[in-house]
């Protein structure tokens, strides 16, 4: 299935969740916060939470800023 | 002397200084910085994780080998909206109550759109959040978003990145002098003198991240800084002199050798 993340596209596997999305990423044990449809996915519903196709996937972190 | 902490919400600090992350030359020269400028509070950003890059050590990687307090910010945000998404983000990465709420109205000052912010921070607080927010120096502003539950209020002094210093020192004193929540400069101090002026005129402490990252040797800008803040609190403290237009003489006015009885020469 399709899925937007972070404003680009990409193909996943079928009922990928938001854990083995990240798996791929390579960001399992980086400090994230994850957004589906703009509704933030807590932390602890990672592995549960199913994606969709179509669903716009944020992944964000902490940068440097003042 | 007292070491007079700084109380911010339910969150303590020892030192005035809290400082920026961002424009940094390298990670290991932020890291230095930070530490030579002895701040408990970091500001961090939100952003996209960039999904090109190959692991790549991040400034949490630095921050976590100090004892930091993170602060995460809403910077680049130019509605309400996305600042109460920012914030929520940033909670969810880490836990944290804290937020500098930024709500920008103008790229090229940099000016906060002051009634998006009002609206933001009332969400922000009612969803619990520690809400430290930019804004201009004005102090009907200050008051709304103090009456709003905002923990500390956050006037900048200058426009951000611009190093001009405080602008409106009289400003920043009526605030001070009205607020019940720490008053933090934040933006646009651009070297010592401006942070010692800023907490000379009581503020609680001062925001900065460029006038350290952008020196030429950041390290020894941090350390000055540092002095900066603590030399113009206890300035504070003290209790400055009255500024007056004509000389008083320190040394005794009797006694002057070839002085007649009422010690004119």
């Amino acid at each position: 299935m399709r899925l937007v993340v972070n404003g680009e596209e990409r193909q996943v596997g079928p009922s990928t969740t938001v854990k083995q999305l990240l798996v791929s990423l390579g960001l399992a044990d980086t400090l994230v916060a994850v957004e589906r449809n703009e509704e933030i996915v807590p932390r602890a519903q990672y592995e549960h939470a199913e994606l969709h196709d179509g669903d716009r996937v944020e992944v964000v972190h902490f940068v440097g800023g003042g | 002397m007292s070491d007079d902490g700084l109380k911010i919400g339910e969150f303590e600090f020892h030192s005035r200084l809290f400082t920026g992350t961002g424009k940094y030359p390298n990670l290991e020269t932020a890291r230095k910085a930070l530490e030579a400028s002895g701040c408990d509070v970091v500001t961090v950003a939100i952003r996209r994780v960039d999904l090109t890059a190959t692991g790549a050590d991040s400034i949490m990687t630095v921050l976590r080998q100090g004892n930091y307090t993170i602060l995460p910010n809403t910077a680049g945000c130019y509605t309400a909206a996305d600042a109460i998404r920012t914030a929520r983000l940033a909670r969810e990465i880490l836990d944290t109550p804290l937020i500098k709420l930024e709500v920008i109205g103008d790229e090229k000052t940099l000016f906060p759109d002051v009634p998006a912010t009002l609206q933001a921070a009332k969400t922000l607080v009612n969803e619990g959040f520690t809400v430290l927010p930019y804004f201009n120096d004005d102090p009907v502003a200050a008051r709304r978003l103090e009456d709003l539950g905002c923990a500390a209020v956050m006037p900048l002094a200058a426009p951000i990145g611009s190093g001009l210093g405080v602008r409106n020192p009289f400003n920043i004193e009526i605030i001070v002098q009205h607020a019940r929540v720490p008053v933090i400069v934040d933006a646009g101090v651009g070297t010592a003198s401006d942070a010692a002026v800023a907490m000379e005129l009581g503020v609680s402490g001062v925001l900065m991240n460029t006038a350290i990252a952008g020196a030429k040797d950041p390290v020894r800008m941090a350390r000055a800084m540092k002095a900066a803040v603590q030399a113009g609190r206890d300035a504070f403290l003290a209790g400055r002199i009255e500024r007056k237009l004509y000389a008083t003489a320190s040394s005794p006015l009797k006694g002057v050798i070839g002085s007649d009885q009422h010690g004119r020469p």
